[in-house]
């Protein structure tokens, strides 16, 4: 293993587990959506490592610049900076979160997915083009690879959650 | 792909003194676009002084050296030397934090800005077209996107941590025509992707040099000319939404809610003082010079001559560049100076009712005359990088339909 690699990625994975600790941490709610704005910047940096150039870009566009934005501008408009508001008591979510975290962790253990980890880089010749726009266009849109569906029955789902906005957002209105 | 660039004049050699100068080209470009962007605002603070006062028959700065021209050095030392105000009840980090964001995120975006084509001869004699941007990525048109997106966390940082009502409102209407903005931007750009089949950013300057329309019967001098640059190739809808939309994300007059003085007193950087306001300050002409860059490169040719003919073509092409930036920049305080505010739901209703459908039916419009031009039977080509090769899973192509 080169050690300038390693050493960049041991800092962007600190980065990116202390930044999402950061998120849960957290006192007050403007911070924690910037932390998991530095937890998304960091996941496209790592995308970006992994030769997925689109993927990082539209990560940063699509959460980074427009899903965030609109969590902070809720946040800002219905004020919840004072952390008095938002003090939770007594709640069993804590316990319950703890739990299915502690399971997660001993599946990943278990199934020895951590063990199983490609411990070399990929050729050369097969990472190029990896990520680019064109192989993602052609792999998502050829009837002979099993993504089409998928990514068909995505669009209807946004498209549905766009009417049910529309109609919900006009209920109120009439 | 370049290769049949005509207006290039002169090729460096490949190798010199043992040092491989194609690979130098990203170091000095950093060099360059820093000192290019950084140096160039107080020249534009002074541009959009003259051309206001212009505009407003006045007279405009002429105290501070010949013309005026130092007023603006005068005035950066002035924001130097200021006390450095700090409201008691900010939030602290945060306020820190977001001038820096602010012009950090306007200088990282005109990175991948196509600014000219060097040439470079190896000792075989072919010809290495680069061109001199920091990082020519294939996804060049998507990174800067990215990055305009991101400017919105300065101006609604400011905002938010100034822990003052104007602000905050500023902050908010701020994020609001920035997400409204950015999609009709994206449609307008997504034409030109359509037109030019790539996101790189000198992939969509060298499709731009072709005769007008892709017609040969032409002679060579509309080669690359001002009829074949994507405002007309798109036919012409594209390059408005995209000024419209950038003058948005820029929030410039008459799009400059966010900070209406009027209204919200100075809006989000009403509690930014000296440096701090500043930074602020230079950020937006950044992002000014980085959309006009975009503009110039997308629609207008970039580094390419306007007509392919002998004085023109042996300019460089760099020149033609800021050029063609500087243009921008002047329609922006043209505007500025010429069109009045508009109020918020106007704003809104351009946006999401006006720029919006129109850059959808543009789109696929294109997209129809395209097919028109090269029928497309609908037979996938084979995709020779699928990495694994999957056997067919199951109902796929019955469900399609």
């Amino acid at each position: 293993m080169q050690l300038a690699p390693t050493i960049f990625f041991w800092i962007m994975a600190i980065l990116s587990i202390g930044s999402a600790l950061m998120v849960v941490v957290s006192k007050n709610p403007v911070r924690s959506a910037l932390f998991l704005v530095v937890t998304f910047l960091a996941v496209a940096v790592f995308y970006v490592t992994l030769s997925a150039q689109f993927l990082a870009a539209v990560q940063i566009m699509v959460y980074a610049g427009a899903i965030m934005v609109l969590f902070l501008f809720v946040i800002m408009l219905l004020n919840l900076s004072a952390p008095e508001a938002l003090k939770e008591r007594g709640t069993i979510q804590r316990p319950i979160a703890l739990g299915l975290g502690g399971l997660f962790i001993t599946a990943l253990i278990f199934s020895q997915a951590l063990l199983q980890m490609p411990t070399r880089p990929a050729p050369a010749e097969q990472v190029v083009n990896l990520g680019t726009v064109q192989s993602i266009g052609l792999s998502l849109y050829n009837p002979n690879l099993p993504w089409l569906f998928p990514f068909e029955i995505t669009s209807i789902l946004l498209l549905i959650a766009v009417v049910g906005a529309i109609v919900l957002a006009k209920r109120k209105l009439d | 792909m370049f290769d049949d660039l005509t207006h290039y004049n002169f090729t460096l050699p490949t190798e010199w003194h043992g040092v491989y100068l194609p690979g130098l080209v990203p170091y000095v470009a950093i060099a360059f676009f820093l000192g290019f962007s950084l140096a160039l605002v107080p020249f534009l603070v002074y541009m959009e002084r003259v051309v206001i006062a212009f505009i407003q028959d006045r007279t405009g700065p002429n105290r501070v050296g010949p013309r005026g021209l130092l007023q603006t050095i005068a005035d950066s030392i002035k924001l130097f030397f200021k006390e450095d105000i700090r409201p008691k009840s900010v939030d602290v980090r945060i306020y820190y934090l977001a001038p820096a964001l602010a012009t950090l995120t306007a200088l990282a975006a005109n990175a991948v800005l196509p600014a000219q084509f060097l040439y470079f001869k190896d000792a075989a004699g072919h010809v290495l077209s680069v061109p001199f941007t920091v990082g020519d990525v294939n996804i060049g048109l998507l990174y800067i996107l990215a990055m305009s997106s991101l400017q919105v966390y300065g101006v609604v940082l400011a905002g938010w941590s100034s822990n003052n009502k104007y602000s905050l409102l500023g902050g908010l209407r701020a994020s609001a025509q920035l997400i409204s903005y950015e999609l009709s931007m994206g449609l307008a750009l997504l034409c030109v992707v359509l037109l030019a089949g790539s996101l790189k950013l000198s992939d969509i300057v060298a499709a731009q040099n072709i005769k007008p329309f892709g017609i040969d019967s032409l002679s060579d001098v509309w080669k690359g000319s001002i009829f074949s640059w994507y405002w007309l190739g798109s036919l012409g809808v594209p390059v408005i939404l995209y000024t419209i939309a950038m003058i948005a994300e820029t929030n410039r007059a008459p799009f400059d809610l966010p900070e209406a003085e009027s209204e919200l007193v100075a809006g989000f950087h009403t509690e930014y003082t000296s440096m701090k306001f500043a930074m602020f300050f230079m950020s937006e002409y950044i992002s000014m010079l980085t959309v006009c860059g975009l503009n110039a490169a997308v629609f207008w040719g970039g580094p390419l001559p306007p007509l392919n003919i002998w004085p023109l073509n042996a300019v460089p092409g760099f020149l033609w560049f800021v050029l063609k930036i500087m243009l921008g920049i002047f329609s922006y305080i043209w505007l500025r100076g010429t069109v009045p505010r508009l109020r918020y739901d106007a704003l809104m209703n351009l946006g999401w009712k006006r720029m919006l459908p129109i850059g959808l039916i543009w789109l696929f419009l294109l997209a129809g005359l395209n097919l028109l031009k090269e029928p497309n039977d609908g037979v996938m080509p084979p995709n020779p990088d699928a990495v694994p090769q999957v056997q067919v899973v199951q109902p796929v192509e019955g469900d399609k339909d």
